[in-house]
């Protein structure tokens, strides 16, 4: 590796760790100016002062807030982020470990979905642009990016999980894997909708290029010109672009395990938000931001090492 | 009559759409035909019938009504929050693109932090400051990551706009700095930020469903998203319930989507 990469790569590292820390105390600020008590929230309305003030002191909300930042950042260090208020014998990132895989899966399905569909669609828009395929494409696209998940996850229950009985319903403890085949298709269809429009504009612009011209000038027939010469070097764009809708994707899992009652990061979050658990929110939270700097992190890295142009400084 | 028809087949439908929502969410509430927190118990989850057009739902409320109603609430919510974004983030935007140096670093370091957070996890966030979240809440909760996008487009147009000649002659002919961005660099700034703020509309307004879809929304308010939560918690029995409220956001997106691709096209002579 020469002093340049190397550089670059401690900057950039660097970079990643200060916005962590930065969110880390956001979070952290955020959270203890939450006006609802969550001691009251969690004994109720019948318990006792000396109730109260006991759990108060368990929970260690009776020190001051500086007391309480360091002992949050300890939680931090010795990655137990803390222990939920409402189970007092879990620590919150065995909470999350437990429900993690279900959104990874989760996740990874969506964007599966979304890939399968983009680069497809996209390549043959490109490579019939202006004609009846393109418009297609870009019709989906539009309606794609229109629909919104909180409607398209009801729309295809009703359609699949009803009407046609293909696949299990929302709650349905008994369904294999087959369960995440809605739920991935609610979340990936605006990923697909954004990558498909990428992909498209990105063979648009690689198609256009001499060495294009030149391989079917030496007489290149047109599928391995379409997937071996220029869909390679299309992809690496998407792929940035990709990396940027990891947010959506995040919100989407939110909102799609409420939809289709599946356990995972957020339903933990909702439901540790509206019981007040705030060790549980923060450290939601926060998993959620290092997931989404640490991806962005490894994209931004893999894109100067797979495209020597690229020049990481 | 024929001329008539013949303009409205070349007006772009997204514009229709948005006119007819806007329309809608003034006079919507005047022309609902039920109070859409009438308590009807003999008549919940009704199909829609000629009573009620869309059916009847939880408690046994017009769907129309509540819509109409939502409509009211989808307009302020997106008009107010929007309108805070784009000024908000235009100052900062055009000011740290200007400067350049200090309030530049500042500026997009704040911009990094907040897209840090997937946007409704922030709102979120924002929301749980408050026991009870209401309208006023919902607002700021949306404006928090709002402004962004605004000022990452303005500062962008500024870092160009800076170095044209126009706005260099207007400081080598002394023009304070201030005069310089509000005459000369703002103006150059309207057309992109109208196409965006266009689709930025469509984007507070589902923003806004998502949030009383989660359960989060103004307590009191009728609004789009919290009827589709109670659909959808009923969609195996009374499917019409979701059918409807959710169409009207999906419409209601796909309508400020055209409408800002359409803009594009036109006030985007880089396009053409």
């Amino acid at each position: 590796m020469s002093p340049g990469l190397l550089r670059y790569l401690a900057s950039r590292l660097a970079r990643a760790l200060l916005t962590v820390i930065g969110l880390v105390t956001i979070v952290f600020l955020l959270v203890r100016l939450i006006p609802g008590d969550p001691v009251e929230a969690i004994l109720g309305d019948q318990a006792g002062p000396e109730e109260k003030a006991e759990l108060r002191r368990a929970l260690d909300l009776d020190r001051p807030v500086t007391e309480q930042y360091l002992s949050f950042l300890g939680d931090m260090v010795d990655g137990t982020l803390g222990t939920s208020f409402r189970q007092p014998d879990r620590s919150v990132w065995s909470l999350m470990r437990d429900v993690l895989p279900y959104t990874i899966a989760l996740a990874i399905a969506a964007l599966l979905v979304a890939w399968l569909v983009a680069v497809p669609l996209g390549t043959i828009a490109a490579a019939r642009a202006g004609r009846g395929w393109d418009k297609v494409a870009s019709a989906a696209a539009v309606l794609g990016l229109a629909i919104p998940n909180i409607w398209l996850g009801p729309l295809l229950i009703l359609a699949f999980g009803v009407k046609l009985r293909w696949l299990p319903l929302p709650g349905d403890d008994l369904a294999g894997p087959e369960a995440l085949i809605l739920p991935a298709i609610t979340i990936g269809t605006a990923l697909a909708a954004v990558l498909t429009r990428q992909t498209r504009a990105a063979m648009i612009d690689v198609l256009s290029q001499q060495y294009i011209s030149a391989a079917r000038a030496r007489g290149v027939p047109s599928i391995p010109l379409l997937l071996r010469h220029a869909l390679r070097n299309a992809l690496l764009p998407v792929m940035t672009i990709g990396a940027a809708q990891l947010g959506a994707l995040l919100s989407g899992t939110v909102v799609t395990e409420k939809i289709f009652e599946r356990q995972g990061l957020g339903t933990l979050f909702l439901d540790a938000f509206f019981a007040r658990d705030i060790p549980v929110v923060q450290g939601c939270v926060l998993i959620i931001a290092v997931i989404y700097v640490g991806v962005n992190l490894v994209v931004d890295l893999a894109y100067g090492v797979v495209d020597p142009r690229v020049r990481l400084s | 009559m024929k001329r008539v028809r013949a303009r409205l087949r070349r007006t772009p439908i997204g514009l229709l759409i948005v006119i007819a929502f806007f329309v809608l969410g003034t006079i919507g509430p005047w022309i609902a035909p039920y109070d859409p927190m009438a308590i009807d118990l003999l008549h919940e989850y009704q199909a829609p019938s000629l009573r009620h057009w869309l059916g009847t739902g939880d408690n046994g409320i017009d769907i129309l009504s509540a819509l109409l109603h939502g409509a009211r609430l989808a307009a302020i919510v997106g008009i107010v929050v929007v309108g805070i974004s784009v000024s908000f983030g235009t100052a900062l935007g055009t000011w740290a693109g200007y400067y350049g140096k200090l309030p530049d670093h500042v500026v997009t370091g704040i911009a990094d932090l907040v897209q840090a957070f997937p946007a409704i996890v922030l709102n979120i966030a924002v929301l749980a400051l408050v026991a009870k979240p209401g309208l006023l809440h919902l607002i700021v909760a949306l404006a928090v990551n709002g402004w962004v996008l605004y000022a990452r487009l303005a500062r962008a147009e500024t870092l160009s706009l800076r170095e044209r000649e126009f706005v260099e002659a207007a400081r080598a002919l002394g023009v304070p700095a201030h005069q310089v961005m509000r005459r000369h660099v703002v103006p150059n700034l309207l057309g992109p930020l109208v196409i965006q703020a266009t689709t930025g509309l469509g984007v507070v307004i589902l923003a806004e469903s998502t949030l009383s879809f989660l359960g989060l929304g103004p307590g009191k308010a009728v609004s789009w998203g919290a009827l589709l939560d109670q659909g959808t918690s009923v969609l195996l029995r009374f499917p019409h319930v979701a059918l409807f409220s959710g169409g009207a956001i999906a419409l209601t997106v796909l309508g400020f989507n055209l409408m800002g691709d359409w803009l594009r096209d036109r006030l985007d002579p880089r396009l053409r």
